[in-house]
């Protein structure tokens, strides 16, 4: 800083001379093979997880690259397809696993959770897979633990293999991302499919458009990533979607928001006449729990264009790519 | 070590070569001065004073100023003592160069009581630096009913306050301003409209979006200063804002001191530093309420304190124990210390000029609080004062920080500036 000049609006140098000792990036522990969010993977490291499913879904693993490793499993919040997508691509892989949830340990106890993932590190897990109502829990084992850290959900955050395997399941259908237009709608807020494959999509060159009412989706949002708009009007956005990406209203996270559900479904409920506005080869995609008559009717659920079974399908072998990376198995 | 003993029990004191600033003529100047029984016996061009078998105090190139006080500061006791005591939180304030601190009512249990406002003056806190207690402005600080103010006051108490817990019922503020003005005391208020802020861990703005933390936004505070200052207005009382984040805020204050209202507010260091963008990978030592704000207010609360509108800075120093901290971004308890980091963030922020630094720190905050013996250097005064390098680089580091607890962004931080002596009523109560 030069004397006498005013550092008020220098904003950025004269913060960063307070930070230059800043340590925090690099006091971290964190495994590079953790995969806490989008953010911290390099192209590199997309491209290659990608590769690995793709391998991964033409031959199933014969030898078990992680014959003898321990991998666990912390579900502080319910799960049916994240828990046993990773669970199969554990054990289909030759690694062992250990399920610790929220109501059945200590955790109900009031131990921390430091003490809960350093207690199973203790016990010879190598890998902790978790989910977690708290935004940024994965980051908190990260920093103490020095085994890599799975990310299968934290709070309204990132739900990063979930991204991955919309990534992936849509390269099933299309030849590149680049130009792709992604329609994401309903619960962006509380969604962290949301976050997550808008930080992925775009950086894979897709355009990502968020539809929902401001109270699900504030303005805000605009500004995940570079390119991301929102348009509040479903059946103007349809007509230039080839994806439709819809999400569940999650009742457990609007802490006392009061939603109109007959307002939601008249302006946000994908229904077969909606479906008829988009262009004839859009595809449908739904991370799961899906609530047929709510964010979308059983007929486009389950229509031709549906790739819900396919996303799902797709995640044992995006996950087996993730583990593999973390424990640095070859396959 | 016996140099320390006689520089802590001298009755007799001699502050030599130092630059005052900050005294009663408000220009810095090179001089002595003597203290005696505590006081402030003479102030004369250097060398004028001799020594005389005094004990001498050296402070060639060194800063003297009026010790500094923090209206605002948690010191954590009665109640809480794993996180901080009377004693170790004086520690720590001494070491940052203040002779005075406010601590706010919101122990274990609450300090709406004269007894617990003695309790914390009692020389069995072994405190290091002066403790001028604010009480709490309701029972419990539940917002329903009015503390005796004028027993608070008889028993030390300096102000009423219900921190982290806003006063935002109407009827029970007006009765608290019109209370607090028969007693010539000021309602300091934490302002935040808690039924719009509930649940939320952070500013509201693109980094809470993108770390999916729900946000508290900038109008949470404004409502409830607008309100605020209609009904110091109206009763005439004086309102002082505790730590203002937004611009928003500001404006409101800037208007109402231009309509004559009694309202003095005060802004943290970091407010002043740091922005929302800190919180990075969840970073609890940047959770604090009111939390970090956008780049534009924190230019805003720059602006404040230059220009006038901003009377004070105070630290809202907040200890939590590591393992409170260590958790989940949304279960860490708000707060970060900052009485050992103030100096040098207002070094940073008067960019050069002293006598604003001092200001800041020292008189105006005095000023905040009436209080004509504080805050100048000059004869006949209470001794306190800090002494402190202007241009000492240094390292902020938890195994040299005086506070029982380690939550701070500063942690591992270069700094310029640095405290040598604290005196406190003649006596030395800190050196490096």
């Amino acid at each position: 800083m030069s004397p006498g000049a005013s550092p008020r609006n220098s904003s950025h140098s004269f913060r960063r001379s307070i930070r230059s000792a800043s340590l925090r990036k690099g006091d971290f522990s964190r495994s590079t093979r953790s995969l806490l969010d989008i953010e911290s993977l390099s192209d590199n490291d997309i491209h290659s997880l990608l590769k690995q499913a793709a391998r991964f879904t033409k031959v199933k693993p014969k030898q078990a690259p992680l014959k003898g490793r321990h991998i666990a499993l912390l579900f502080y919040e319910s799960s049916t397809r994240t828990r046993c997508s990773f669970e199969l691509a554990a054990k289909s892989l030759g690694a062992s696993t250990t399920l610790v949830s929220a109501t059945a340990s200590s955790i109900e106890k009031g131990e921390s959770l430091v003490d809960t993932g350093s207690t199973l590190a203790a016990m010879g897990a190598e890998c902790i897979v978790m989910r977690h109502p708290s935004s940024g829990a994965p980051h908190v084992l990260a920093r103490h633990l020095p085994i890599p850290i799975i990310n299968a959900g934290d709070g309204m955050h990132e739900h990063p293999s979930q991204a991955l395997l919309d990534c992936y399941t849509i390269l099933q259908h299309r030849r590149s991302m680049r130009g792709l237009r992604l329609l994401l709608v309903g619960d962006i807020f509380h969604s962290r499919v949301a976050r997550s494959n808008a930080l992925l999509l775009t950086r894979l060159g897709a355009q990502v458009t968020f539809c929902g009412p401001p109270a699900l989706l504030p303005d805000i949002a605009e500004t995940i990533a570079p390119g991301v708009r929102i348009v509040r009007d479903f059946d103007a956005a349809l007509p230039t979607a080839d994806v439709i990406m819809m999400l569940r209203v999650q009742k457990e996270r609007l802490s006392g928001l009061q939603l109109s559900v007959d307002d939601y479904v008249r302006d946000y409920q994908l229904t077969s006449e909606r479906l008829a506005i988009a262009p004839a080869n859009a595809l449908v995609m739904h991370p799961g729990p899906m609530v047929r008559g709510m964010e979308l009717t059983s007929d486009v659920a389950d229509g031709a264009r549906s790739l819900v079974l396919e996303q799902v399908r797709n995640g044992v072998a995006v996950r087996r790519a993730i583990l593999l990376r973390a424990l640095g198995g070859r396959a | 070590m016996k140099r320390k003993l006689d520089l802590a029990n001298a009755r007799s004191l001699l502050v030599s070569g130092g630059t005052l600033t900050g005294g009663s003529d408000e220009k810095a100047r090179s001089a002595d001065i003597l203290i005696e029984n505590g006081r402030i016996a003479a102030i004369e061009s250097t060398g004028k004073i001799p020594a005389n078998g005094r004990v001498v105090l050296k402070a060639n190139g060194l800063i003297v100023a009026p010790g500094f006080i923090d209206l605002h500061v948690h010191l954590r006791e009665p109640g809480q003592s794993y996180k901080e005591t009377i004693a170790t939180g004086t520690g720590a304030a001494a070491a940052g160069g203040f002779t005075t601190v406010c601590p706010m009512p919101n122990t274990t249990p609450i300090n709406d009581s004269a007894e617990i406002t003695r309790w914390m003056q009692a020389p069995e806190r072994d405190a290091v630096v002066k403790v001028r207690p604010v009480a709490a402005a309701t029972v419990g600080s539940n917002g329903e009913r009015l503390t005796d103010f004028n027993s608070l006051v008889d028993a030390g108490a300096v102000a009423v306050s219900d921190d982290g817990r806003p006063i935002l019922g109407d009827r029970i503020m007006r009765e608290a301003l019109e209370a607090a003005r028969r007693a010539n005391i000021p309602v300091i208020q934490h302002a935040e409209d808690t039924r719009l802020s509930q649940g939320c861990t952070m500013h509201s703005g693109p980094t809470s979006f993108r770390l999916g933390l729900r946000g508290m936004s900038a109008e949470a505070e404004a409502a409830v200063v607008a309100r605020d200052i209609a009904l110091a207005a109206t009763t005439k009382a004086h309102l002082h804002v505790a730590h203002l984040s937004t611009a928003a805020a500001l404006e409101q204050v800037r208007a109402a001191r231009k309509r004559g209202i009694h309202v003095t507010c005060e802004v943290t260091p970091h407010h002043l530093l740091l922005t929302d963008e800190e919180v990075g990978d969840y970073d609890t030592n940047c959770k604090m309420n009111p939390p970090l704000r956008s780049e534009l207010d924190r230019q805003a609360m720059w602006d404040g304190l230059h220009d006038g509108t901003i009377d004070c800075i105070a630290t809202d120093h907040a200890p939590h124990a590591a393992h409170e901290k260590d958790q989940e971004f949304d279960r860490a308890p708000f707060g970060i210390t900052g009485l050992e980091t103030a100096l040098p963030i207002a070094l940073m922020v008067a960019a050069g000029d002293l006598a604003s630094a001092v200001r800041w720190l020292s008189s105006n905050p005095a000023k905040v609080m009436a209080w004509s013996e504080d805050g100048i250097i000059r004869v006949g005064a209470n001794a306190d004062l800090v002494i402190f390098d202007a241009d000492e680089e240094w390292v902020f580091t938890a195994e040299d920080s005086k506070s029982k607890s380690k939550n701070s962004p500063f942690i591992g931080k270069r700094l310029c500036g640095r405290v040598r002596h604290t005196i406190v009523d003649g006596r030395v109560v800190y050196s490096l």
